[in-house]
């Protein structure tokens, strides 16, 4: 059998749920040899790459449930499949926050994050869900991609919030500066600040970022209150190198992660969470104004396990 | 430095082998361990990981190291091999069609970098003496017409819209601007369409019946090379739906491993044809499979080591 047609067999396996196919497997593993062992993991483990949770993070994870399995003997599927959700589901409400509940108006929100990941969509609906109208500032702060204010401002019309925009090319330090004063004078709750997507190893960009970050410090009289890197859901491993890098530039507050409504499960997150500490704060669901939520660590394992969707879960 | 991890791993496993002899199984199979290891650091698709360390196995247990390799660096230039044949042959570029205009659908997930690359795709026409022309089909993201308008002045050439007809239709959009094109003498036709995610029915419907009006010579599929483990679900339905020609790997500039291009191909069964390098509309270039091989396992021009060895 050629490469690609034993690849599309295997294929073929895993359209039917996973979640079947594990608790199979670790029935089957449980009835034949009585215990969690080292071929149940080995599933287990595929589970989880499968969801971008990342080798050493799965290692981790799966080494603490071999220990508990030992000392806890973990015999029915049930029992090991809601062991292993609680443990990924506890490492993501350690760190568990809501958004900054700023010390005066106007709270400050700062979207950072790679190409495309979905940051002005998020301004956008987040700026809807502070308020909108009268209650929120959209600040243009990406000058430099084709028609990126025009994105923003279509939103803002949208939503009826006002865009505080510079031509194309200007400093984008000087726009944030702009809305922060703007959402002062104007009385406004909220400054929720847009910027250029860029990749985090192109180190000019990184150090325009911050710049940004501390012009709005120097005209808030304090840092912006959420400094979240919006990450998109089908990021494989690169997710947490972005996390590293954009935090050396901008101390991050929280994550927003974007795009699962889709298949993509953003394991990903875990490792974040485990290395950096930081909280997934919000999460994108789809591409209109209502599609965002507030993350729920229980959802979001259920969904990283292929049950249910994110969408309306919370309710 | 991932090669640095990878190749040090490897020397560790072969500590006890000296320089000669015969890769052995059980040599193999722990310095494996390691490949595997850094293939899903690379976010290669686990199941095509599986399938590419058996093909790796049956080719190395039992070969001859070479005397002027180590066996890690032997192990190394066999794994390179092989994902340099599974990433595909020689560079294919844009395959024109016989009677002009050229149309080159681009399709993909939201953000996956369509819109900047038909602009590059334009671009990189207009340098070799053509006449590409653009024409919008996204008629939903927030200024995403606009945007490729101003990508199109940026590279010199025009940009199409859809007539009063089309009247929010992106499928007639696509069509009229198509025609537009082809009617103002364009030898290149570059179709931008919205992002869609492969398991939106209505959408990819949408795109079909797109394809099925401007009757593309090329569908191209634009993948972000930091997708993860989704790369091969993503291209897997979009090959099903769009009858692919060809892939394009954006987002290239950064540290992405870029194990998505193999998933992507393992599973098309397509070549990858360009590769984005980064914003600006000249930063698009064409494929190399043996460098992506050496991304993929982190050893970028550490390559060239290997070869001197
Ligand atoms: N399905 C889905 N699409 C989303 C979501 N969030 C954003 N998008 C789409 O992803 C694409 C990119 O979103 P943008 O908000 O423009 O991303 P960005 O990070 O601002 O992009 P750049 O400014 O170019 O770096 C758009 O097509 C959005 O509609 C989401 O939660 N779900
Ligand atoms: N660094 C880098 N950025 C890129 C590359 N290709 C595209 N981008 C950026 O990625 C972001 C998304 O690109 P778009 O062309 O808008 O993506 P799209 O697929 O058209 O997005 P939607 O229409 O919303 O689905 C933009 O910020 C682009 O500038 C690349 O090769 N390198
Ligand atoms: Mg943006
Ligand atoms: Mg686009």
């Amino acid at each position: 059998m050629s490469f690609f047609d034993r690849l599309k067999q295997g294929l073929a396996r895993n359209r039917s749920g996973w979640v079947e196919q594990v608790r199979r497997t670790v029935t089957g593993a449980l009835r034949v040899r009585g215990r969690v062992d080292e071929e149940l993991l080995a599933e287990l483990e595929e589970s989880l790459l499968e969801a971008d949770v990342g080798l050493a993070a799965v290692e981790a994870v799966l080494e603490a449930l071999r220990q508990q399995a030992s000392a806890e003997g973990l015999r029915s599927p049930d029992q090991v499949l809601s062991a292993l959700r609680a443990l990924l589901a506890e490492e993501l409400r350690r760190h568990q926050q809501s958004l900054a509940t700023p010390p005066e108006a106007p709270g400050v929100i700062l979207l950072l994050g790679v190409n495309g990941s979905g940051k002005t969509t998020t301004a956008a609906k987040l700026a809807a869900q502070l308020g909108g109208a009268g209650q929120v500032i959209l600040g243009a702060c990406d000058t430099f991609r084709a028609a990126a204010g025009e994105q923003l401002q279509v939103w803002g019309d949208r939503i009826g919030v006002p865009v505080i925009r510079q031509e194309a090319g200007s400093d984008p330090a000087a726009v944030a500066f702009d809305t922060v004063q703007a959402a002062r004078a104007r009385g406004a709750r909220w400054a929720v600040l847009d910027t250029a997507g860029r990749l985090q190893t192109r180190s000019n960009l990184m150090s325009e970022l911050a710049k940004i970050h501390r012009v709005v410090e120097r005209a808030l009289g304090r840092p912006a209150d959420e400094r979240l890197l919006v990450l998109d859901a089908s990021v494989g491993q690169n997710g947490l190198s972005q996390a590293r890098l954009f935090g050396e530039s901008v101390p991050l507050t929280g994550l927003a992660v974007t795009k699962l409504d889709g298949t993509a499960r953003g394991g990903i997150v875990l490792a974040i969470t485990r290395e950096l500490a930081l909280p997934v704060k919000l999460i994108g669901v789809g591409e209109g104004v209502d599609d965002l939520q507030p993350f729920d660590a229980g959802t979001f394992v259920d969904a990283l396990f292929g049950e249910g969707s994110r969408s309306g879960a919370d309710a | 430095m991932a090669f640095e991890r990878l190749s040090e791993r490897l020397q560790a496993v072969f500590r006890q082998l000296s320089g000669r002899g015969k890769l052995g199984e059980r040599d193999v199979d722990e310095a494996l361990r390691e490949v595997r290891r850094a293939l899903l650091e690379a976010d290669v698709h686990f199941r095509v990981v599986k399938e590419v360390l058996e093909r790796i196995r049956a080719r190395a247990v039992g070969e001859e190291v070479l005397s002027s390799l180590t066996p890690a660096q032997q192990v190394i230039r066999i794994v390179r091999d092989e994902l340099t044949e599974l990433m595909g042959g020689a560079n294919q570029g844009i395959a024109f069609a016989p009677q002009p205009p050229t149309v080159i659908l681009l399709c993909g997930l939201q953000g996956s970098g369509k819109t900047t690359t038909a602009a590059k795709l334009a671009f990189r026409l207009k340098q070799q003496g053509r006449r590409p022309h653009l024409v919008a089909g996204d008629l939903y993201r927030p200024a995403a017409v606009e945007q490729l308008q101003v990508l199109a002045r940026q590279v010199g050439v025009p940009c199409h819209t859809g007539g009063p007809q089309a009247a929010g239709d992106a499928v007639e959009a696509a069509a009229q601007g198509v025609a537009a094109a082809t009617e103002q003498g364009a030898d290149a036709v570059l179709v931008d369409t919205a992002g869609r995610l492969q398991v939106d029915a209505e959408m990819m419907e949408e795109l079909r019946r797109t394809r099925d009006r401007v009757k593309p010579h090329e569908v191209l599929l634009v993948l972000d090379a930091m997708t993860g483990q989704e790369a091969l679900n993503v291209a897997r339905a979009f090959q099903e739906e769009m009858e692919l020609t060809g892939l394009v790997l954006t987002k290239t500039d950064g540290d992405a491993r870029g194990g998505a291009a193999l998933s992507a191909r393992a599973v098309t069964g397509r070549p990858i044809k360009f590769v984005g390098t980064g914003e600006r509309v000249e930063q698009l270039e064409p494929f190399h499979p043996d460098r992506m091989a050496s991304r993929i396992l982190g050893m970028g021009d550490v390559l060239t080591l290997i070869e001197r060895a």
